[in-house]
């Protein structure tokens, strides 16, 4: 809980300030709604990973061509594709508020990030626990959008996995993920332990960000 | 025939197919569809094998054949369909071989994409979808459509209007729950059925998701509330991930033995669903086939739903809020003429807060076009609200339209005993589903008497029967009648309650307010009536929920009759109205530090209390603005971070809102308003940002014209054009929307050159801004209001 708490703060650009008492407990109150009227989801499988070519992959029959991710996946020969999601009630949530309350709206929105985040890690640090069995280890994970990894393949990644059928998770024609509070990532599967960094945002080269932990 | 035998007989459906067709080397992500034609043996062989396992109905491989989400370069949709049909009907000829009547099903899955007003596909897009499929399937000779693995009540009522509309085909349905029985999207079982039988498919019933055992406490549930046919297809269990294969790990007995188990309870069409196989329906096949079928049993429960829930209308009494109306209200007729849905939807959460169980939804002013407002209104509320709706209008062709594109099951007000009335509103109801209300009333008024009103109220019952409407999705109004103008109305009233709840056995409904018209102190009388009438029988009073008085007498007369668990409804509703009394007590705090603050209640009654001294225009200067900079500095320095900006918007808004009236009511007008446009871009569906905006903008007198999310270039360009907008502000997510964002400024740039842009959002930035052609890129929400200031105010 202090973890999340820290983290919705962060999201809210409060950076190393004070919150407020009032902030803080409409942050309380958000979470226990959003626990209660959300239902978390996730699927994932087990892919071959081709190396066809210099910063060219296939994940089954996703053929990516991305620098950042096929440094993120080298040495691996598997991976995991991945999604999660909220769930329609956290939308449903905050529209409803963005009719009366805006400030609480985007606490909520805050909030739901943090829960998304977090629930994602718990699923990955199952996975790790799952493929750990077969003595392999799990990469950070990394999302389509991200860097040069072209948000469009969030369309095959999603119907590979049959997303909308087994957790609700859709997409629009724009590509956009509905329910917005969603996540889809690949999760390099390899043989060796490398150390890296579980959380995204450190190694972000993004230094002056007003949203960077730490 | 199949419709004969649904229900009297044990039928058995297929069992998976999408993991077979895996086995055989379909690739994850690989339409399956295509290989009813470039593998059709393949396809053909599996269907034979259902059949001769003793499959009576067999699936089509057409899952995902619908336009939105079947792209394949070589096929289109109808040819997939009739290949499929015929593998599907080859298969039978020779998979059966003992004579029995088997039956192919065009199997039709969901889109793959959400509605609006969460998603961005439009109900009649949806319709249009599974209109060509089910079209296409009754020409290739299919016997039935079956529905299935839906977890939307919205899309599943696109994809039976659609069949229904088009063809003469039997339409069974299946829908995807959790193990809490829940849809995806949120919608309980409860709902599932009160859509399903409105909509009159033929069976209904579960598949996927779960396996036989998980799904045994959501059939019950299932079995306990519809009166048609369940189907139930389970998977072979949950899903393990084994390797990298995902695996279903009921074996073919153990998934038998649960089959049976089902039937015996009541399920009346068994199959299976993912990870099942020929060797699990054989086995099903063998373990059931003596099984004695247990009729569906008819349910007597009135029940309405929205996509969320259903309301049970019956023996404890529930509330139709009464103010989505604008019947002797200005300010809502306001609301109407200047298209301020937000207005209304508030009222709609404001009474869903008060406790109302359902909202009456009426629109009709003489000078708008009711069935666009309506159909507006209905999608709009049903987008925060997930109570069940009662619309409430005369005009026929505004009814059907709100009644089509209604998320659930919908209360419609109303229909009365004059045969141009019925002959208008039960085809309606016949069609897409509904609890009517029936006032009793006729050709030659109202009657006088309790018996005159019985007697209509026996009419409309009976007419009801010829289109399959059942007495339990009629509600009769015994009309109640003021007493300043007619004594004896309230008594004939409650006689009329009493003989027809007796009489018929339905339920009832009143508006209740209507009694004391005319008469001072109107909630004494009302809240008195409101009583008596429950007491006569009264399922459902169309109130104020705001009203302290009627809350005060649904309350004790629940906790009176029982019908309150240890008082607890009492008790708390007397705690809220408690803590709230104590909030508008005078506070010694001055206005500018509630807002400050955010505090939204002191502000409100801070206002009112100075209003009575001080001049509104000197409050709005002297306080209200000098709050706002305040704040707005500080968010600009550093000190003050969103949240606490935005409640303090809130808080003004409110004092705002105190201040306009007391203006009004002096006389003076308010200055006029600069209009401005809002909107998140097409193809773009986050709106949180530019609803930020908004609030801001409206503070700082801004009249904001907000278009939403999603929003076409063409509409934003007309909303300018007509209004004559001098500002526009875009607000776009992602990479892939900004391109949306400049073809929008390329038009305006063409069709209103004079209008200026500002844009914001995630990814834009004072580059991206350039390049796309915008005035002024806002860094955050107050950078918005001060280039608006300079902007506008100047001009």
């Amino acid at each position: 809980m202090e973890r999340r708490m820290k983290e919705v703060i962060r999201y809210l650009g409060y950076g190393n300030h004070a919150v407020e008492a009032k902030t803080l407990e409409m942050i309380e109150s958000s979470l226990l709604e959003l626990e209660e009227k959300t239902s978390v989801r996730s699927f994932y499988r087990i892919f071959d990973i081709e190396w066809e070519a210099d910063e060219k992959i296939a994940i089954g029959i996703m053929h990516i061509q991305s620098r950042i991710l096929s440094k993120n996946l080298k040495g691996c020969e598997k991976a995991v594709l991945f999604g999660a999601t909220l769930g329609a009630g956290a939308d449903r949530l905050m529209q409803y508020y963005s009719l009366t309350d805006m400030g609480k709206t985007v606490i909520l929105q805050a909030c739901a990030a943090a829960m998304l985040e977090e629930y994602c890690d718990e699923c990955q640090a199952a996975i790790a626990d799952t493929v750990a069995k077969d003595g392999c280890f799990l990469r950070p994970r990394f999302s389509p959008g991200y860097g040069d990894f072209d948000i469009c393949h969030q369309k095959t990644l999603i119907n590979m996995l049959e997303l909308p059928k087994r957790i609700g998770l859709t997409l629009t024609s724009a590509c956009m993920m509905v329910p917005t509070k969603s996540v889809t990532a690949v999760i390099g599967l390899s043989k060796d332990e490398i150390s890296c960094h579980r959380h995204g945002c450190e190694v972000c080269t993004k230094i002056n960000c007003q949203y960077r932990r730490n | 025939m199949l419709k004969e035998r649904l229900g009297r007989e044990l039928l058995f459906f297929d069992g998976g197919m999408g993991t077979l067709l895996q086995e055989k080397g379909l690739l994850p992500g690989e339409l399956p569809e295509s290989w009813n034609i470039k593998r059709r043996e393949t396809v053909t062989e599996i269907h034979k094998k259902y059949y001769e396992a003793g499959s009576d109905i067999v699936l089509t491989n057409t899952f995902g054949a619908n336009a939105l989400k079947f792209h394949d370069e070589s096929y289109s949709v109808e040819e997939i369909i009739t290949a499929a049909a015929e593998n599907a009907r080859k298969a039978r000829r020779l998979g059966v071989t003992d004579g029995r009547e088997a039956y192919v099903a065009l199997d039709m899955g969901p889109t793959g994409k959400l509605l609006e007003p969460m998603g961005d596909l439009s109900f009649s897009e949806a319709y249009e979808a599974f209109k060509e499929m089910a079209v296409c399937g009754e020409k290739a000779g299919v016997d039935l459509v079956h529905i299935e693995t839906m977890s939307d009540t919205y899309e599943v009522k696109a994809a039976v209007l659609a069949v229904k509309e088009n063809t003469n085909l039997p339409v069974t349905v299946t829908m995807i729950f959790d193990e809490k029985g829940k849809l995806l999207t949120g919608g309980d079982v409860a709902a599932v059925v009160a859509l399903l039988e409105g909509l009159r498919v033929d069976a209904i019933g579960l598949n996927c998701g779960m396996g036989p055992k998980q799904m045994m406490p959501v059939m019950e549930e299932l079995l306990s509330l519809t009166s048609l046919p369940v189907i139930m297809k389970p998977n072979a269990g949950l899903p393990v991930q084994r390797e990298q294969e995902t695996c279903y790990d009921v074996e073919p007995d153990l998934f038998a033995g649960w089959m049976k188990k089902m039937a015996e309870r009541g399920a009346c069409v068994i199959g299976g669903c993912c990870g099942t196989t020929p060797a699990h329906i054989e086995a099903m096949v063998k373990a059931c086939k003596n099984i004695k079928i247990k009729h569906p049993v008819y349910k007597e429960h009135t029940l309405v739903s929205s996509y969320g829930g259903a309301v049970t209308l019956g023996e404890i009494p529930v509330i139709i809020g009464e103010r989505i109306n604008p019947t002797g209200k200005k300010r809502f007729k306001q609301a109407l003429q200047e298209h301020d849905i937000d207005y209304i939807l508030r009222e709609g959460i404001a009474q869903q807060e008060k406790g109302a169980h359902i909202l009456d939804v009426n629109v009709g002013l003489p000078d708008i076009d009711e069935a666009k407002m309506l159909e507006e209104v209905v999608t709009k509320l049903q987008s925060v609200v997930n109570l069940p709706l009662q619309i409430d209008t005369v005009d026929v062709k505004a009814m059907e339209a709100a009644m089509r594109i209604y998320n659930g099951k919908p209360m419609i007000n109303s229909v009365n005993g004059k045969q141009e009335s019925m002959d208008a509103v039960f085809p309606l109801v016949q069609k897409y589903g509904g609890v009517v209300v029936a006032l009793t009333l006729d050709e030659s008024g109202i009657p006088q008497t309790a018996d005159g009103r019985l007697k209509i109220a026996g009419r409309i019952i009976e007419e009801a029967k010829k289109y399959g409407i059942d007495k339990k999705d009629i509600v009769i109004d015994v009309l109640a009648m003021t007493i300043s103008s007619d004594s004896a109305g309230a008594k004939t009233t409650l006689e009329a309650l009493k003989l027809v709840r007796e009489t018929y056995k339905v339920c009832t409904v009143l508006g209740v307010s209507n009694i004391s018209f005319g008469l001072p102190d109107r909630p004494a009388i009302n809240a008195n009536f409101y009583t008596m009438a429950m007491q006569q029988g009264l399922s459902a009073g169309i109130i104020n929920p705001s009203s302290e008085a009627m809350m005060r007498s649904y309350y004790s007369y629940l906790a009176l009759m029982n019908y309150d668990n240890n008082c607890e409804r009492y008790i708390a509703y007397c705690g809220n109205a408690q803590s709230k009394s104590v909030v508008t007590a005078p506070v010694k705090m001055d206005l500018t530090h509630a807002i400050e603050k955010g505090l939204k209640e002191e502000a409100h009654s801070i206002s009112k209390e100075m209003v009575q001294t001080m001049p509104p225009l000197e409050i709005i200067n002297g306080y209200l603005v000098p709050a706002l900079d305040t704040v707005g500095k500080g968010f600009e320095e550093g000190t003050v971070f969103l949240p606490q900006l935005l409640m303090s918007a809130e808080a003004a808004k409110e004092a705002f809102a105190v201040l306009k009236e007391a203006l009004e009511k002096t006389g003076l007008r308010e200055e006029r308003k600069e209009k401005i446009v809002l909107a998140t871009v097409k193809g773009d569906i986050h709106d949180i940002g530019k609803n930020i905006v908004k609030v801001l903008l409206e503070n700082y007198s801004f009249d904001v014209i907000d278009l939403g999310k999603d929003a076409e270039p063409e509409v934003i360009v007309a909303a300018v054009k007509e209004h004559h907008v001098r500002l526009a502000g875009l607000s776009a997510l992602m990479t892939t929307t900004v391109t949306s964002m400049e073809e929008t400024i390329h038009l305006l740039r063409k069709e209103a050159p004079e209008c200026k842009v500002m844009v914001g959002g995630a990814v834009l930035n004072q580059d991206y801004a350039d390049m796309i052609g915008a005035d002024f890129y806002g860094k955050d929400a107050m950078q918005s209001v001060y280039y608006a200031q300079r902007i506008l105010k100047k001009m």
